[in-house]
């Protein structure tokens, strides 16, 4: 971190639920080092004690701090003042598109979080499941007995950057596409339902938005591009009267 | 009968634990938080999940806590956690020195360690100093803490508790009798203020206790004593990393999904509303954690973060128990209907809550054990059933 100091006007989203939006303009003193959530932080803590934003780990593993800075979807927690603006400059911050706004900068995440609960995401897989990279050299079977924490820390960013999301609210949207892929389509059989259906997989227009704006590199859109894969291969199966994976899957827990 | 009613201020770890328990009682109870839930510390916690061999040594009431409820956490919410173990390393003549005392400890507070060779611990993480010593393993993990909460805060909900985020507290109602019987608050939703009457209000503001304490002429000795933490954009290890050594600064590394997290500090401040961070802690955390783990001087800074631990006793610093604390303040300052619940640390989250509750059944001359040990959470995800935002 320099010592440099830079004044930054923040342009901050205001909306009180039923009434119009505008924005305010708070002029502080930064160091460019800071992330964009401190600057946030310090408007409520010394500005304005009736700004709402959510907020909680402060280094991206829980994805609570998703805003758009300058119109591009950002964590802010790990977001530099010094990429966003400059000294003298401006930075706009506006809520996640593609979610209600409970105020200011808050979004209800309620309906996307249990849409990840619909296709059986797991928030915790075994070490030997997660894309990590890992030492290959002390690989070992007794790595098996310890877990990891998804990738995906659910922070919306990905359904805020996409245009099919913005068009129409029923989309799935990326973050569920990818954790169906990533949980496979035999955890459930509702899962194949939920994403071979109008709102599922086929509206993606591959504009790879959110692969370009996750933190967390899950790469959304190459995983609904995988999961097209996994269903067609699953329509085939069904087509030959094979027995599909989830039937196959049943079968080998009923053994 | 009426349910008695209870009304928790603030939505962090112990907020929620109690709501939690207190709902499993039979209670009535509400939830008020001023932001969303983990906004203050318990968000901002380094993540570890505590085997207890870092207090194990000097502070043995904590680690027994830490263990105990260690074992518990991983049976009743395992999506919000890594069971991904610990090494405690030795790097010189100083560590090594403590190597003795930390197993005779650990073992007299049923801690499982093990003692690993410099070999062996370098087989496990190839990443640490090859100059080290030795090591020995212990059950630490990693837990995701908004999530952590968020199970907490879904299981109350779904056993009846009203979760109010975006709520402040402004003022403590008194009656004639020195008793707290409600609170004053504003939906800062519509900046609209409201009261609320309870038959008990539970204090779990944490580094805040105090302001929250004073609003019914009470005191809580709490003193905000924050720490900085330093995420890398690399994980290194698989485990968690402690220094053999007596607690210090920069002594922890924890993996995080794709990271790593060095931290952390101490020192004490008045307001904790902002802490902000200096140049020199973050140095000297990138300095400390790589005397442990030398890949992470190379590796790019991803976050740094200040969190402010509610401490009990002021001027003490780390030589500070980290136990808990319930403040009855009918007892330290004659305000009845008002209980504290402060200090401690993530890891013991459930048993501050059932001690919490334990002492508000005494008062209201309930009786009705606690049985959150046994109750596996629901899904963080489920938090969400009504959305983000309740109104009374």
């Amino acid at each position: 971190m320099s010592s440099e100091k830079w004044n930054v006007t923040f342009e901050v989203y205001r909306q009180v639920p039923g009434e119009k939006p505008h924005f305010d303009e708070f002029k502080l003193e930064v160091n460019p080092d800071e992330y964009v959530l401190d600057g946030i932080e310090r408007i409520w803590a010394f500005w304005d004690r009736t700004l709402c934003f959510r907020h909680a780990c402060h280094h991206s593993t829980c994805g609570a701090c998703g805003m758009r800075v300058n119109g591009i979807e950002k964590l802010s927690c790990i977001t530099l003042i010094r990429d966003v603006t400059h000294d003298g400059g401006k930075m706009r911050v506006e809520p996640l598109r593609n979610f209600p706004v409970v105020r200011d900068l808050a979004v209800d995440m309620g309906n996307f979080y249990l849409q990840m609960d619909a296709v059986h995401h797991r928030p915790v897989l075994p070490v030997s499941e997660a894309s990590i990279e890992k030492p290959e050299e002390t690989w070992s079977p007794e790595y098996d007995q310890y877990t990891r924490l998804s990738d995906c820390i659910e922070c919306g960013l990905c359904i805020s950057a996409c245009p099919i999301s913005g068009t129409d609210p029923n989309y799935l949207g990326p973050a569920v596409l990818a954790g169906a892929q990533q949980s496979g389509l035999s955890r459930s059989p509702q899962v194949m339902g939920l994403v071979d259906s109008e709102n599922g997989l086929w509206r993606c227009h591959s504009v790879y938005e959110c692969t370009a704006v996750c933190p967390s590199f899950v790469d959304p859109a190459r995983r609904i591009m995988d999961l097209r894969k996994m269903v067609l291969v699953e329509r085939v199966r069904r087509l030959f009267n094979r027995p599909t994976r989830t039937e196959l899957r049943i079968e080998e827990t009923r053994k | 009968m009426n349910k008695p009613h209870a009304i928790i201020i603030g939505g962090g770890f112990t907020g929620v634990a109690t709501a939690h328990d207190l709902a499993l009682r039979g209670f009535e109870v509400t939830l008020l938080e001023r932001g969303d839930i983990c906004h203050g510390t318990s968000g901002r916690t380094h993540g570890l999940l505590h085997s207890g061999g870092r207090y194990a040594v000097k502070d043995k009431e904590s680690a027994i806590e830490c263990i105990d409820e260690n074992m518990i956490l991983r049976k009743i919410v395992p999506d919000v956690l890594e069971q991904n173990g610990g090494l405690f390393i030795a790097l010189n003549d100083s560590d090594l020195a403590y190597a003795d005392d930390f197993e005779i400890s650990c073992e007299a507070c049923h801690i499982s360690v093990e003692r690993l060779t410099a070999e062996q611990a370098l087989r496990l993480e190839p990443n640490l100093n090859p100059k080290l010593l030795m090591a020995f393993t212990v059950p630490d993990g990693t837990f995701d803490p908004l999530r952590l909460a968020l199970a907490f805060a879904a299981t109350a909900k779904s056993n009846g508790a009203k979760i109010m985020t975006f709520t402040e507290v402004t003022g403590l109602i008194v009656n004639g009798q020195a008793q707290v019987i409600g609170v004053k608050y504003m939906d800062r939703c519509t900046n609209k203020e409201y009261e609320l009457r309870g038959d008990m209000v539970i204090n779990a503001t944490g580094a805040w206790a105090g302001e929250i304490a004073v609003m019914a002429g009470a005191n809580v000795p709490v003193k905000p004593t924050p720490g900085v933490m330093v995420a890398f954009d690399r994980r290194l290890t698989q485990r968690v990393i402690n220094r053999l050594n007596i607690p210090g600064d920069g002594d922890i590394v924890v993996p995080q999904r794709r990271m790593n997290v060095v931290g952390t500090t101490s020192f004490e401040v008045e307001d904790p509303d902002y802490v902000p961070i200096t140049d020199d802690q973050i140095q000297a955390m990138v300095n400390r954690g790589s005397e442990m783990i030398p890949g992470l001087r190379s590796a790019k800074l991803r976050g740094s973060y200040m969190a402010s631990r509610p401490l009990i006793g002021a001027g003490m610093g780390r030589s500070t128990a980290r136990t808990f604390k319930c403040f009855d303040h009918k007892e330290t300052d004659g305000v009845d209907g008002l209980v504290t619940i402060t200090g401690g640390k993530a890891t013991t989250l459930r048993v501050m809550a059932e001690k919490t509750a334990d002492v508000v059944c005494e008062k209201l001359g309930i009786n009705c054990p606690c049985i959150t040990k046994e109750i596996p959470l629901l899904s963080y995800r489920q938090y969400y059933n009504n959305g983000i935002k309740e109104h009374v």
